[in-house]
């Protein structure tokens, strides 16, 4: 029996080779350097698990992991409901939706770090636009040295910078339920919530599904833009978990302990994923068949 | 191009879509594939076509097995339900793009495509965009690729469906003159009894994922050769009774109702106490016309006028028929009329639905 | 319960109609009673789903006014005409069950709990869907599906007319007999003023008492499925309805007898008298089922050659060529083949005669 597409392998040879280079070859790399302490350039000794045992019980890190949960939490409890009901609002046709979809997208266009950039310089106290009024309106406010403070901006400034995605993955989702729908909600006297509730919000399940994985992922390795803003503090305050890592692999050149806590980071992204979509699935049961 | 299926089956996970069967297609006719909608007519095609390996069988066209040939390499033009056109070609280039990639010299393609468009009735719409187009008229643009393309297999997916009733009969007519001429195999797939009849072709009557039967498509009407075959194979649907025999040759079918049957059908049921009797709607009159018409006195239920027939639903006791009657009859719900039939018309099942007996068909349309 | 009328109704899409095609729907007016069926029927594009759309409140008409009852409701949204409508394809809220899908529109009125329970369980038994008012509406099969659909709409009591958007569409052929059957039973016990729209003629005619043929915006004939198809009173009407349409030769009036290519035929004196002094295209019309084909040469009879013969199963379909025209022809029995001569009877109280399409005699 003949394979199909033996020219199919040919051609995408040149892209195994690149992704063998830049990612297949570092994971093994790190793979190796998890399970050996590296004393110099020709030492290197064989410590099996300890790496492993000692990341895990590192206080510091918890504190980290901790605190990347209850960012990605946030972002996604706070974008998801705010992307669906900008989507509700937006117009479905005619040149007011064009219009409204490029200013919606415009935030998404912007270089991360300069993302960062923006709402350092935005939430200074002396010459940032929202610093300014808001310490002037009377609300003490200072990112640099309070906690909470730079909490509220990083969270603020990732929800300006990625609630435009899910704003416009619902805003196609929407643009995919056929019309009938809604008439016949008409016709059955539903009310605007019931409307939502039981013929949008189960047709976007899909695309929330989408949504929220993206959502997740990203802000679950988020680096650049918290790192410009506020460099992980004040202290530790907003050092999450990407950030860390990189302060221990390249700062103290850790690189054993390094190397084992980025597998651990790369399996705890996959197992959230794994479940989030099965349970996604689970929810919408019955559809199929 | 004679293309077999030899064992052919294929399963998802753990469904079985096609359950193991063989068939052949016969080149310079039209295949017919008639069942329900899960019936497996588009997985089958999908099959034929190469879209889809087979988990077990042969794939055989012209003699050589394909079985794992990619759809690409095969001869064969395929047209959807949906009416599939490129968008951003006008219809002219759409028809010639078959014969764009085959390489043919651009004084031909202009020949052939204006022939092709001809024949098809769409030469005004040459240079228009297929959604500037009606929905006949796109399918007509997505059957003039595929026929340009002169394969040796075409597939119809149940082309018409989407299409208005008066189109659809139309374009039916158009399709069987289209397809008389040529050593093309043709495989058309519906759902609608009515439809495979007037294609004429052989017929495959599928079921669940299994065939039912195949062979001519008059033979397989009037001999369905299991009960489930006879159902699918028949609109309006077929009337099957339950009925007892005695050594006499008289079926008993309960509310008092017996029919004597010939000695044909005596002979064919010998062995069988209980059968399944078949009775076609349109051999329900509502006048004795032959000397052994035996009559049903029943009570209507619901008259159906559609112009030039009328569809009678009745009821005696638990029994319940359909007749098909020619011309107009306003019959009052509620009122007992008589229905006359002969015997020698039922068709005799096994309790384990096995055709025993098919009457013989004297005249079409008695 | 409704009875509804139509008032001067039109539809244009551009506010300043002037010729006929710049109407969706052309000026007309019509008036349907209470407790009736009624089929729009029409080609695609005819504007009966236009029509049907302004009857339910989700289109507002151009001119004219819709009257139920008596009452104007032209300027009223869906919900408060009292009308329910059922989709092409089956619309059901996917995370309810069918108890919740069914109860849906009471429990939007404020319904008790108990009353709703009682309603539902009523519509559940008439639609035959008792057995499945517990599962997810969203796992059942497209037939149910249209049922659960239409369920929505008669479970409200106050309901006077329900619209149907050719809801057969995605029907298998043996689902759709046990559902128009459904459809009959319903409409005998609760004798609802429905309106059926379709292209299918069969479901149109076996459906409704009274059919309105509609084509590009106007209708054409509205009458009981007996009216239209033995006394067409346009050519349109004529090709339309049957299977196969009624076949429509142009010929020529002259002398009290009517010339088609190759033949002539005497005409009745009373046909003769509504022809004369007809100015326009002439048409005779006669439907398939109708003609009658001889063997042998007889009085009143043309020939023609056999062009094909089809095996129908119920009947032959035969196709004779008389001059430049076909004609075709339903038979019980036939034993002519391609291309012999025969002669065909088409006889004078079934054959109708059309000045300008419309029906003269």
């Amino acid at each position: 029996m003949k394979t199909h597409n033996n020219r199919a392998w040919f051609l995408i040879l040149p892209v195994i080779l690149c992704v063998a280079f830049s990612a297949i070859l570092p994971l093994m790399t790190i793979v190796n350097y998890s399970v050996q302490d590296i004393l110099g350039p020709t030492q290197h000794v064989f410590v099996g698990t300890e790496w492993f045992r000692m990341v895990m019980r590192d206080s510091e890190l918890h504190g980290a992991l901790y605190r990347q949960m209850i960012f990605s939490l946030s972002v996604l409890a706070i974008e998801i409901p705010l992307g669906i009901l900008v989507a509700l609002t937006m117009p479905a046709q005619g040149w007011k939706a064009s219009m409204s979809l490029v200013l919606i997208a415009l935030p998404l266009l912007i270089p991360w770090n300069v993302v960062g950039t923006i709402w350092q310089i935005f939430g200074r106290g002396d010459i940032g636009l929202l610093g300014y009024a808001v310490n002037h309106a009377g609300i003490s406010y200072n990112y640099t040295g309070d906690s909470i403070d730079a909490w509220v901006t990083v969270l603020v400034m990732d929800i300006w910078h990625w609630t435009p995605l899910v704003v416009l993955l619902c805003y196609a989702g929407l643009r995919a339920i056929p019309d009938a729908y809604y008439q016949a909600a008409k016709i059955d006297g539903a009310s605007r919530w019931a409307v939502f509730r039981f013929i949008q919000l189960p047709k976007l399940r899909n695309v929330l599904m989408i949504a929220v994985l993206l959502r997740f992922m990203d802000s679950f390795m988020i680096y650049t833009e918290p790192f410009v803003l506020t460099g992980g503090g004040p202290g530790n305050a907003t050092t999450f978990l990407s950030q860390y890592l990189t302060q221990k692999a390249v700062g103290q050149f850790d690189l054993g302990p390094a190397a084992a806590f980025s597998l651990i980071y790369f399996l705890i992204i996959l197992l959230f994923c794994f479940v989030l979509y099965n349970w996604m699935q689970r929810v919408g049961t019955g559809d199929k068949k | 191009m004679l293309l077999a299926l030899e064992n052919v089956s294929k399963k998802v996970g753990a469904e079985d879509h096609i359950y193991p069967l063989s068939i052949s297609l016969v080149p310079g006719t039209i295949n017919v594939l008639l069942g329900t909608t899960k019936a497996g007519k588009t997985t089958l095609m999908r099959l034929m076509a190469g879209l889809d390996k087979p988990t077990e069988g042969r794939v055989v066209a012209g003699g050589q097995d394909v079985t794992g040939v990619s759809v690409r390499e095969r001869d064969l033009a395929m047209v959807y339900q949906q009416f599939i056109n490129y968008p951003s070609f006008t219809v002219f280039d759409n028809i010639a793009s078959p014969l764009r990639i085959k390489g043919v010299p651009e004084s031909e393609i202009k020949k052939r495509v204006t022939e092709m468009a001809e024949r098809l009735h769409i030469t005004p719409y040459l240079q228009r965009f297929p959604a500037e187009l009606s929905g006949g008229q796109q399918q007509r643009t997505a059957m003039a690729r595929a026929l340009i393309k002169e394969a040796g297999l075409l597939l119809l997916d149940e082309p018409l469906v989407n299409l208005d009733y008066k189109l659809r009969e139309e374009l039916r007519n158009e399709l069987t003159e289209l397809f008389s001429e040529g050593k093309t195999t043709v495989v058309y797939a519906t759902t609608e009894p009515l439809e495979a009849l007037q294609l004429g072709g052989q017929v495959a009557v599928l079921h669940e994922g299994r065939l039912l039967q195949s062979g001519p498509t008059l033979d397989v009407f009037n001999a369905p050769g299991s009960i489930q075959a006879a159902r699918t194979f028949s609109d309006p649907p077929i009337n099957l009774m339950h009925a007892t025999l005695d050594a006499n040759g008289m079926a008993q079918l309960g509310g008092g109702l017996v029919l004597q049957l010939s000695p044909e059908q005596m002979q064919k049921a010998a062995g069988h106490k209980e059968v399944e009797l078949g009775l076609r709607a349109h051999s329900l009159r509502l006048a004795a016309r032959y000397p052994d018409d035996v009559a049903i006195e029943a009570e209507v239920e619901l008259a159906e006028i559609s112009g030039s027939e009328t569809y009678v639903h009745v009821h005696r006791g638990r029994i319940a028929l359909v007749a098909q009657l020619p011309g107009v009859h306003d019959l009052a719900l509620g009122s007992r009329c008589s229905l006359y039939c002969r015997p020698g018309d039922l068709f005799l099942y096994a309790p384990d639905g096995k055709l025993l007996f098919a009457p013989t068909l004297t005249q079409a349309g008695v | 319960m409704a009875r509804i009328e139509l008032v001067d109704l039109a539809h244009a899409y551009r506010p300043n109609p002037t010729q006929p095609s710049d109407y969706a729907l052309r000026p007309m007016n019509m008036q349907w009673d209470d407790g009736g069926a009624y089929a729009l029927l029409g080609p695609s594009g005819c504007g009966k789903t236009t029509l049907l759309n302004i009857i339910s409140g989700l289109l507002r008409p151009s001119h004219g006014r819709v009257l139920f009852d008596g009452k104007d409701v032209t300027e009223l949204p869906p919900e408060a005409r009292n009308i329910a409508q059922v989709f092409q394809f089956p619309v059901i809220y996917d995370t309810m069950t069918v108890f919740d899908n069914l109860a849906f529109p009471l429990r939007n009125r404020g319904w008790k709990t108990a009353d709703i329970n009682k309603r539902v369980q009523q519509v559940a038994e008439m639609l035959e869907l008792s057995s499945d008012l517990k599962h997810r509406a969203s796992g059942l099969s497209v037939d149910a599906k249209q049922k659960i659909s239409l369920g929505r709409g008669l479970v409200r009591p106050d309901v006077a007319a329900v619209l149907f958007d050719e809801p057969l569409t995605v029907i298998d052929p043996h689902l759709k007999w046990l559902l128009r059957r459904k459809l009959k039973e319903i409409h005998h016990e609760l004798k609802l003023s429905l309106i059926y729209v379709t292209h299918d003629q069969v479901e149109a005619l076996t459906f409704a008492d009274k059919v309105v043929v509609m084509t590009q915006g106007e209708v054409v004939q509205a009458g009981t499925a007996q009216e239209l198809f033995e006394q067409p009173a346009h050519t349109f009407v004529g090709y339309f309805i049957g299977n196969p349409g009624m076949n429509l030769l142009p010929c020529k009036i002259n002398g009290g007898a009517v010339h088609i290519e190759g033949s002539t035929i005497p005409l009745p004196p009373k046909v003769s008298a509504a022809l004369d002094g007809a100015d326009g295209k002439t048409t005779l019309g006669i439907r398939p089922e109708f003609v009658e084909c001889e063997v042998e040469p007889q009085p009143d009879t043309t020939p023609a050659t056999v062009t094909s013969v089809r095996n129908l199963g119920t009947h032959y379909l035969a196709e004779f060529r008389v001059g430049e025209h076909t004609i075709a022809a339903k038979l019980r029995q036939l034993s002519a083949a391609a291309g012999d001569k025969v002669w065909l009877r088409l006889p004078a109280e079934r054959t109708l005669y059309y000045v300008n399409d419309k029906r003269v005699a």
